[in-house]
């Protein structure tokens, strides 16, 4: 086998090893995450019955009840996927294992796309499984719904989804204490102008400005018109997706990078913070 | 079968031709706030001030020294977890800093803190740090329960989460963690510290037999100086940053004229090793 061939193969061994660890991990603390799964169906439930409450007629208000779990199923996708490439790091250092880690010869692009590539799927799966459990709780109709096109595009949103979250994955080297949660601020950020619950077009000029950038923009947009409507993958959604996830992936990997060199100098590469 | 990832004849990182690890003028130093000098003041606090020495392939050194003295600043610096401020680092010819994912095949370390996913069984654990150094599924099937029964892991607990193992039991496992990526540098950062008497014999008596076995150089980092004198062909004494020696321990006693190694410390540092530790130790201590 030829050098690269061989850093090649080490590469792919050492992916599988994290999404390995997670899928342990993840069968560890099953009991947690299905208690964290009733309490995502319950937090979407409290957005969801809002269209309940609306005073329109029964079409108008399943597609606006549609339109919000659209909404709520992408935030909670997008937690997903912040919450395991965030604690990347806060994960390995709370548990201690973050030095072994760092210093093991795998390359940090293969390290942090094997913990997003398993946040992804494992976000997917919940996603999934948190639609249909609201959408039959509270009797959505989705005759027309295209969930093909719908996964699809939520799976070519993830790659950005991924390079913004190794953006953050990066803050609790800097700050151990805080750092995870401002992950989740960046998330919060990305989804306010992205139109999680209301259309882009509310939103003051600069916030619909800034909306053009995030990538949750154009995977609502178009996960709401392959739900409710039954469009296909439209390229006006993927296109701007593709250019965001092309750009994210190395951007984030630089952040990262940046952010590893800052700790390794000044000793916080470590587990006690 | 062989229990050892990558024998070190095929690894292709080894320099033959060179010293295990070369130090010279190493520094690194922390910044920390000084609050006597003003609210955003700071100042720098060496952990290590121009650390020179050689470690010949196959031989066991000891470093010595009290808490905060920047034993584990020397370790994490030469497993590429810090960058030094100053002076050079090489383990098999390979720049420490420019060189590290070289670096990164060839070392691996155990430190005083076992470290490891709780909730994970010790041949989990085991398998998921095999993965980073390229041992696949169909490998670590025979290695990691050979390597578990090499340390005196019992079998039957193989699959028991690790926040149910004693600590003693969970050095072990850090122990053969660290032997399945077959290291060419082993690392040991007090990996005894806080052991009961007899897991810090049988440590002590796995670590002799690494030397015998595997061609092996470590570099053990300790406050234990019969540990020292008991495993280490030569002995440092590291001492507030400062590396004051590095030679066997006959050749220590005879310079300063002494019967042990403690009257040794005190004769090169006018102070006794237990003697307490000032802010500044205790600094290099919590960051290095």
């Amino acid at each position: 086998m030829t050098a690269i061939g061989a850093t090649m193969r080490q590469e792919l061994i050492g992916l599988g090893g994290i999404v390995e660890r997670n899928v342990y991990l993840t069968k560890r603390y099953f009991l947690w995450d299905l208690a964290f799964m009733v309490w995502t169906i319950a937090n979407t439930l409290t957005i969801v019955f809002i269209a309940r409450a609306v005073h329109v007629s029964a079409a108008e208000e399943n597609t606006l009840a549609t339109r919000l779990l659209v909404g709520a199923v992408i935030w909670a996708f997008l937690g997903i996927i912040f919450e395991f490439v965030t604690e990347t790091v806060a994960w390995e250092r709370w548990e201690g294992t973050i030095e072994y880690t760092f210093m093991a010869p795998i390359s940090r692009v293969v390290h942090l796309f094997g913990a997003a590539a398993f946040a992804v799927l494992y976000g997917l799966i919940r996603a999934t499984i948190l639609f249909f459990a609201v959408a039959a709780f509270i009797h959505i109709h989705l005759p027309n719904a295209n969930y093909g096109a719908a996964f699809a595009l939520l799976a070519i949103a993830s790659v950005s989804f991924m390079g913004i979250g190794m953006m953050t994955a990066v803050l609790p080297l800097i700050s151990p204490e805080k750092g995870a949660q401002l992950g989740f601020v960046m998330q919060g950020i990305m989804l306010v102008v992205s139109g999680v619950y209301y259309p882009v077009s509310v939103m003051p000029g600069w916030m619909q400005a800034i909306s053009k950038i995030s990538p949750a923009t154009y995977a609502l947009r178009g996960d709401r018109g392959s739900i409710v409507n039954g469009a296909g993958l439209q390229w006006a959604d993927m296109w701007p997706l593709i250019i965001i996830g092309v750009l994210a992936m190395p951007v984030g990997l630089w952040i990262f990078s940046l952010g590893e060199k800052y700790a390794k100098k000044h000793g916080k590469l470590k587990r006690s913070g | 079968m062989s229990t050892i990832a990558t024998p070190l004849t095929e690894n292709t990182h080894v320099r033959r031709d060179t010293p295990a690890v070369e130090v010279v003028d190493l520094t690194k130093e922390f910044r920390r706030r000084d609050r006597k000098a003003g609210r955003f003041a700071r100042r720098s606090m060496p952990a290590l001030k121009n650390v020179t020495f050689t470690i010949e392939r196959g031989e066991c050194v000891a470093i010595l020294g009290q808490n905060g003295s920047g034993k584990s600043t020397l370790v994490r610096l030469l497993s590429t977890l810090l960058i030094n401020d100053g002076g050079e680092a090489r383990i098999f010819g390979h720049d420490a800093y420019k060189e590290s994912r070289a670096i990164r095949r060839l070392v691996n370390r155990v430190s005083v803190e076992a470290s490891f996913f709780k909730k994970m069984s010790a041949a989990e654990n085991l398998s998921y740090a095999a993965r980073f150094y390229g041992m696949g599924p169909s490998k670590t099937r025979t290695a990691v329960p050979a390597i578990l029964e090499k340390v005196g892991f019992p079998a039957e607990r193989r699959g028991e989460p690790m926040e149910n193992l004693s600590r003693g039991m969970q050095q072990k496992v850090a122990l053969a963690r660290a032997l399945l990526t077959s290291p060419v540098l082993l690392l040991l950062d007090e990996p005894t510290t806080g052991l009961d008497p007899r897991s810090k014999l049988e440590v002590q008596e796995f670590v002799k037999d690494v030397r015998a076995e595997h061609d092996a150089t470590i570099l053990l980092c300790t406050h234990d100086m019969n540990e020292a004198e008991a495993l280490a062909d030569r002995i440092g004494l590291l001492d507030r940053g400062e590396l004051l020696f590095l030679e066997p321990v006959e050749d220590v006693k005879r310079r300063y004229g002494v019967n042990t190694l403690e009257e040794a410390f005190f004769a090169a540092t006018g102070r006794t090793f237990e003697d307490e530790q000032t802010e500044d130790d205790e600094y290099r201590e919590v960051f290095g």
